[in-house]
């Protein structure tokens, strides 16, 4: 899927940029979501490798 | 058959863990994305334009997250990333005018071929000896070094006779220290001329010229660098968006698997001593400059098996490094280092 098919009709520019827009978007919600199970994860993890 | 976003299951998944190993290096050195995404999606029959396209629009997203990751850390210079960026810009427009100006001379696949294999391995030579240099170091009587001077120590000796000239205007860095704007234009002009020339994003030349020219520590080189990859990798994904040639599915798979790996990358910076894997760095830049040599030869002699072998020793060396960064991380919070402090 191209940014042309996700908004049919649409400018080049706007097109562009609204694919810049949803890789933003995607970003920052990855980076929100993985930092909410690092959180939850990360010290059971790093404690289970310590133990090792 | 199931499809996510246009793609197959199978090739979601594998760009999930391919985009895994590129986060892993994005975050640990700020570099590696359209060196080896691009490759990838050409070796996978992706047409030149959606390959470098998607590769510029994943690095842009990628960056994005491992700048935050840093950000955290304290490590990025906006300041001295936003000065970069004019000269950056300015480089770009310049390399690529001289790529169509090499091409309507009808030699510019050879040249741009070339001057990547020598800037791959140059670059390798650069960071292998540095390591080894260290490691001799180390092996050495030098407990001075352990002295008040410490942070200065940190700055290569190139980037410290490159700032003993105090050149004006001079600008304050981040860390306190100075350097000159003509040493941070020509080296984002520089660094823009490469990934003009070359049509890479440039973060393994932008993050050693930050170290060695600039003469910043490596943490905020890499911190620094990967938000210059935001804003060129922002500019190139526009450029490449206008043209309609960004796959979506191919950026999500890869930033779905490339923001676990760039979190776990960037976090890796804390536990694990740089020395321990500068060598490998090297290394996998000197394998991925026989690597493209490989393929450039491959096109010349017709040899589609020569592409074949240069995309495995590209992966295969970029899998070991990913791996050596993960083992070291794991030894390190086995021993129970503690994580530098974050902001």
């Amino acid at each position: 899927m191209t940014g042309t098919e996700l908004l049919p009709g649409a400018s080049p520019t706007v097109a562009a940029l609204a694919v810049i827009g949803l890789v933003l978007v995607e970003a920052a919600l990855l980076y929100a979501v993985y930092g909410v199970l690092e959180d939850k994860l990360a010290p059971p993890v790093f404690k289970r490798i310590q133990r090792r | 058959m199931f499809e996510l976003l246009g793609l197959s299951a199978d090739l979601f998944a594998l760009f999930v863990v391919f985009g895994f190993m590129v986060g892993v290096f994005f975050g640990f050195f700020g570099m590696g994305g359209s060196f080896l995404v691009t490759p990838a999606l050409l070796i996978l029959g992706y047409p030149a334009p959606v390959a470098i396209g998607s590769s510029m629009a994943f690095v842009f997203g990628t960056a994005v997250i491992a700048t935050l990751k840093h950000h955290d850390a304290g490590q990025v210079d906006y300041r001295l990333g936003a000065l970069m960026f004019v000269g950056i810009t300015v480089g770009i427009e310049l390399g690529s005018r001289l790529v169509f100006g090499l091409e309507v001379l009808g030699i510019a696949g050879v040249v741009v071929g070339v001057a990547y294999v020598i800037l791959l391995a140059a670059i390798g030579i650069l960071f292998t000896r540095s390591a080894l240099s260290d490691d001799a170091d180390a092996a050495g009587d030098e407990p001075e070094a352990e002295s008040e001077d410490a942070p200065e120590d940190d700055i290569p000796e190139i980037a410290q006779k490159i700032k003993s000239y105090e050149l004006p205007p001079m600008m304050t860095l981040a860390d306190g220290s100075e350097a000159s704007l003509w040493t941070i234009s020509g080296v984002g002009g520089g660094v823009g001329l490469v990934s003009g020339f070359l049509g890479v994003g440039g973060g393994f030349v932008r993050m050693p010229a930050i170290y060695y020219l600039i003469g910043t520590s490596l943490a905020a080189a890499v911190g620094t660098s990967l938000f210059g990859g935001l804003m060129s990798g922002g500019v190139g994904a526009f450029t490449y968006g206008r043209a309609g040639v960004i796959d979506l599915g191919i950026v999500t798979a890869l930033l779905l698997g490339s923001a676990l790996g760039a979190r776990i990358g960037s976090g890796a910076t804390a536990y694990v001593d740089e020395d321990d894997v500068t060598i490998y760095f090297g290394l996998m830049l000197l394998i991925a400059s026989l690597a493209v040599a490989l393929g450039e030869v491959s096109a010349w002699l017709a040899m589609p098996v020569l592409d074949r072998v240069s995309f495995v020793l590209l992966i295969g060396s970029a899998l070991f490094v990913c791996a050596i960064i993960l083992y070291h991380g794991a030894v390190a919070v086995h021993r129970g280092r503690d994580a530098a402090p974050s902001a």
